[in-house]
């Protein structure tokens, strides 16, 4: 197969000690981004690329998708030790993974998440070297309706999720649609629920928001409790890896089923965090242990992180082949492309063919290198845990702060983050969900813009979802699965009145 | 060369120390005395802040400036919120901002309280330029084919395809259909440049005035066929872009009917009570930049016209193009409170 | 102050009470009523019409969001709002859990508000220590070595390293930053 040579070659120009030793540099700093919540992928590869331009542009962009990868990975660890999403893409880790830290399973969590971020991404990376020119054509067919169905489904995918009762769910969610209109409105132009501070021009960030309700909040539930970690007097076992590794198997299905919603959401472009919340989602409802989910199950941080290390890396494809970044850290990098003189585009993979297979030879190194250092330093991020709570609090207030300012550079985020922070305490409670606000602070203002694009296209007709076969068939799945509880619900009550029938 | 890049990355990271910082020669009247911070008001990924980056990486590669810069985006509120910045930051000269035509028309569209007046006008490095772009598998080869097109079809058949609302994109759209004899575009508003420029080609939307940095990968491919610049002259860049065509070849509008002209100021602003010198201090760095081949060829790739102005010059430009969106944006009835 | 061991498991049931859960129940309702009025009354002036050739109008969507919020709220607090007869209200809160909290919130908000004045570095380590040293009865050396640990190794993270530009007070400004 061409691309096979294609590749060889890539991999001759990847493998030199020199681009080994950027990679190592390249995913420690990227661990360090995804640790702090607030440093985003986007700064690290934006710090670093002025001094890319004295490398040759192969070596430059190794060292830079480190960052990218090394922030993939290391989103999960706070996320699981601490219930701080350390990148918005972890904040789905946290509903299990936090929880099977503190039944003492903290290191087969970080192992089950940085594993399973390896799968989605070399699943991706494949996609990327067979697929490339195919899923570009494929990508350019999502016009606003088809980006609208993309993001119905992602919520349909999440109904019916919370464990609140259905009402506090609802008010939940539209909270998080609420605040998410807050700001500037993209179609109009004009502002909204401002009422006249300027503070409030940027809306409610999704990461001060997740910072403040899952981080502080957690706080404040583990100071009224005393600190529940059973794993804190766990002996730390270096049999970590092998032991999660051998339950990894039975998981096969919702590893398929996440890189697929994966790679799907990285190219579209909807992006790694509905990704996650999608994968999780489908995972939750389809798999035999779904019902456990939210209790600290393996496989509620397997789905969510599959995915999003998924979308993440063929978020990479459509900036490569179309020019549009499918994250804001793919957009710095556009940046840095265009610096050293390559063109994104079209004609990319033709025009600089040792560049691109260098590339995507890269990844694959990058993720296996990746592996390897997160791999071995399980135990001491484990060992975290046994750090007294009374040293760690005030770190993490300090932590989430600063996440919290750098969003934006602005103290009012910081002070919406306390906000939140008792907001979430609150909440789980009162057994208000969260993961519906979540995902509708995250999504509600891209479905809106998309929504309304649409119907400025369609002249105001809704029909506009079902005039072809891709938005139709996507909105048509999205309904199937908003409206699978229900029917799944008759379908028990069906198959339990029957034998009691006969 | 790997030497090289190595040590930077030592230095970069610390671990080189503080010592080696003393160097540069203390020409000037004024140094910055902290690291200075380069505001962007707009988002990652777009014109702005391409250039933004840019800027930087020519300043440090060239090591440019005796502190660092810093960049940093705040784009909320469609600008608003970097400007506001620059406006309550008036005393600290370590601020520096790029701008874009959301100098103008974010004050007007949304009533955000600010005014280029509250900054302090350093330099003008280019003028962005705006071109008619639809997709190749048209029929349309001029602008005169697509105009009366449009004037042959349909009310609102037509989508014009645009960064943001309310500002410049569709400043141009309100001015095309001045002619077509009445039949409007359907503006429809994206998030950013580059996307618009896939939805062209894509088919989801008719035509674009993108800039030319944000289609130029279309055009090379094959998939967008640029049909008029909104200058008044022909671009001077005259190397073959695609194979057949440079973007000198490319006809002003007015050349094929539709005379309307409009330019996107790429501008440095510092704060606004910043002394003479420091003025003079990044009127100088900004120079050398634009000295260095590589901003050159920055230049032509994204096809810009390289008018550069200081002083009263820029601010007398600055005057004229704030009453003339002002002007263009009332009779488009996009002033905030005019509804 | 041993009440405030975050270190130790508390049974926060078998403490006083504070405030009952149905008493947060309908307080927050009513908080989400309030919200879902503040975003109608500005939809309202946005307009909430679905427009002839555009599709809704910007107040269209937060309109009929607000308003489902506040049906689904209303539902909320009439479920709340019935007093549990028999047994006693089930508690949210003890007053000593609800101090425990106090202890790191109160502290914190103290620390968000000296970040304008001092800058986040020097705030942080003074909170970090002081939290240390009250709550959590460390001796000084450690709880210094702790503060000063975590401020230096962030002003080098995000001031030096990554040129992240984060409040900074007059300590930091002396030293010319």
């Amino acid at each position: 197969m061409e691309e096979l040579s294609a590749l060889a070659e890539g991999f001759g120009h990847a493998l030199t000690w020199y681009n080994v030793a950027l990679m190592v540099l390249g995913i420690t700093l990227g661990v360090v981004i995804g640790v702090l919540p607030g440093l985003g992928g986007a700064n690290g590869v934006a710090i670093l690329l002025p001094l890319t331009f004295s490398m040759n542009p192969t070596s430059a962009i190794i060292m830079l998708t480190s960052i990218y990868w090394g922030a993939l990975f290391g989103g999960a660890i706070t996320a699981i030790l601490f219930n701080i999403p350390g990148e918005p893409w972890s904040v789905a880790t946290t509903f299990d993974g936090h929880p099977m830290a503190q039944r003492g399973r903290a290191d087969e969590a970080l192992v089950g998440a940085f594993t399973s971020s390896f799968v989605g991404a070399i699943f991706a990376v494949a996609l990327i070297t067979f697929l490339a020119p195919a899923v570009a054509k494929f990508a350019l067919k999502f016009g606003p309706a088809e980006f609208f169905a993309v993001q119905f489904l992602t919520f349909a995918s999440f109904l019916g999720m919370g464990r609140g009762t259905p009402w506090k769910t609802l008010a939940s969610m539209c909270l998080g649609f609420a605040l998410a209109s807050v700001g500037l409105d993209g179609v109009t132009g004009s502002l909204r629920m401002t009422f006249g501070y300027d503070e409030l021009l940027n809306g409610f960030k999704f990461l001060v928001a997740v910072i403040g309700l899952f981080g502080i909040g957690e706080i404040l539930t583990s100071m009224e409790d005393g600190l529940k970690f059973s794993g804190a007097d766990a002996k730390l076992r270096m049999d970590a890896v092998i032991r999660t590794w051998k339950q990894l198997p039975r998981m096969f299905g919702t590893f398929i089923r996440s890189c697929i919603v994966g790679c799907w959401m990285g190219i579209t472009p909807g992006g790694a965090t509905p990704a996650s919340f999608m994968g999780y989602g489908l995972a939750k409802r389809f798999s035999k242990r779904g019902h456990n989910f939210g209790k600290g199950e393996l496989e509620g941080v397997v789905a969510p992180e599959t995915a999003a290390h998924a979308a993440g890396t063929s978020a990479l494809l459509p900036m490569l082949t179309l020019g549009i970044p499918g994250s804001p850290t793919a957009a710095v990098l556009l940046g840095g492309l265009l610096i050293w003189g390559l063109q994104p585009g079209p004609l990319l993979f033709v025009e600089q063919k040792e560049f691109v297979w260098g590339l995507i030879a890269s990844m694959y190194l990058g993720n296996v290198v990746g592996l390897i250092m997160v791999l071995t330093c399980v135990p001491l991020f484990a060992a975290i845990l046994r750090v007294p709570f009374s040293i760690v609090a005030p770190v993490i207030v300090v932590i989430c702060a600063i996440g919290a300012y750098t969003v934006n550079n602005s103290m009012f985020d910081v002070w919406m983050m306390l906000a939140f922070g008792v907001m979430g305490y609150l909440f789980s409670k009162l057994g208000y969900p969260l993961p519906p606000l979540v995902l509708a602070l995250v999504l509600g203002d891209q479905a809106e813009s998309s929504f309304r694009q649409a119907m400025l296209v369609s002249q105001g007709d809704v029909t506009v979802f079902w005039s072809n076969w891709l938005s139709g068939s996507i909105m048509t799945l999205g309904v199937i699965l908003a409206f699978w509880p229900l029917a799944q619900g008759l379908m028990n009550r069906f198959g339990r009145s029957r034998p009691a029938a006969a | 060369m790997r030497m090289k890049s190595w040590k930077t990355i030592a230095k970069r990271l610390g671990l080189a120390a503080g010592l080696g910082v003393l160097a540069s020669a203390p020409a000037l009247a004024w140094e910055p005395t902290k690291p200075v911070t380069l505001i962007i008001p707009a988002g990652t990924g777009g014109g702005a802040d391409q250039m933004a980056r840019f800027i930087q990486g020519v300043i440090q590669k060239h090591e440019l400036m005796s502190k660092p810069l810093i960049v940093v985006n705040k784009g909320g509120g469609a600008g608003a919120e970097g400007f506001l910045e620059m406006k309550a930051s008036a005393n600290d000269p370590h601020k520096i901002v790029i701008t874009l035509s959301n100098l103008f028309t974010t004050p007007l569209g949304t009533g955000t309280p600010f005014n280029w007046k509250d900054m302090k006008p350093v330099k003008m490095m280019a003028l962005d330029q705006f071109i008619l772009w639809v997709n190749a598998s048209e029929p349309y080869k001029t602008a005169g084919d697509y105009i009366s097109a449009v004037k042959a079809g349909e009310d609102r058949a037509f989508k014009m395809g645009g960064t943001g609302s309310k500002q410049e994109d569709q400043i141009i759209t309100v001015a095309i259909e001045k002619e077509t004899g009445g039949k409007k575009f359907t503006y429809v508003p994206y998030d950013g440049g580059g996307k618009v420029a896939v939805q062209l080609v894509g088919g989801h939307i008719t035509s674009s005035v993108n800039n030319p940095i944000e289609a130029v990968a279309q055009w090379r491919g094959g998939q967008l066929r640029p049909l008029c610049i909104f200058d008044k002259a022909r671009s001077t860049y005259t190397a073959k872009v695609t194979e057949a065509q440079a973007w000198g070849d490319i006809p002003t509008c007015a050349e094929s009917g539709l005379p309307i002209e409009y330019q996107m100021l790429r501008g440095i602003f510092t704060t606004k009570n910043a002394t003479p010198d420091q003025v003079a201090y990044y009127e100088g760095v900004l120079k050398k930049v634009m000295e260095t081949p590589e901003w050159k060829e920055f230049m032509e790739k994204g096809a810009f016209n390289q008018t550069t102005m200081t002083g009263s010059e820029f601010e007398a430009w600055l005057t004229a193009a704030e009453a003339r969106h002002r002007e263009l944006m009332t009779g488009a009835g996009f002033v905030a409170g005019a509804k | 102050m041993s009440a405030i061991d975050p270190d130790q498991v508390h049974d926060v049931e078998a403490e006083k009470p504070l405030v009952s859960l149905r008493a947060a129940d309908i307080a927050v309702a009513l908080l989400f009523l309030a919200t879902s009025a503040i975003v109608i009354v500005d939809s309202v002036r946005l307009g909430f019409a679905w427009l002839p050739n555009e599709g809704p109008a910007p107040g269209y969507f937060p309109f009929y969001i607000a308003v489902t919020m506040g049906i689904a709220s209303l539902i909320n607090l009439a479920r709340a709002l019935p007093q549990p007869e028999g047994e006693e209200a089930k508690p949210m809160t003890s007053v000593p859990g609800f101090l425990r909290m106090c202890a790191i919130f109160a502290p914190a908000v103290a620390f968000v508000f000296a970040i304008s004045w001092i800058g986040i570095y020097v705030s942080s380590a003074i909170y970090i220590a002081a939290f240390m040293l009250v709550v959590g009865k460390f001796p000084l050396w450690k709880a210094l070595a702790v503060a000063l640990g975590v401020a230096g190794i962030s002003f080098a993270m995000f001031e030096i390293w990554f040129l992240v530009p984060l409040p900074k007070g007059p300590l930091e400004a002396a030293f010319g930053f």
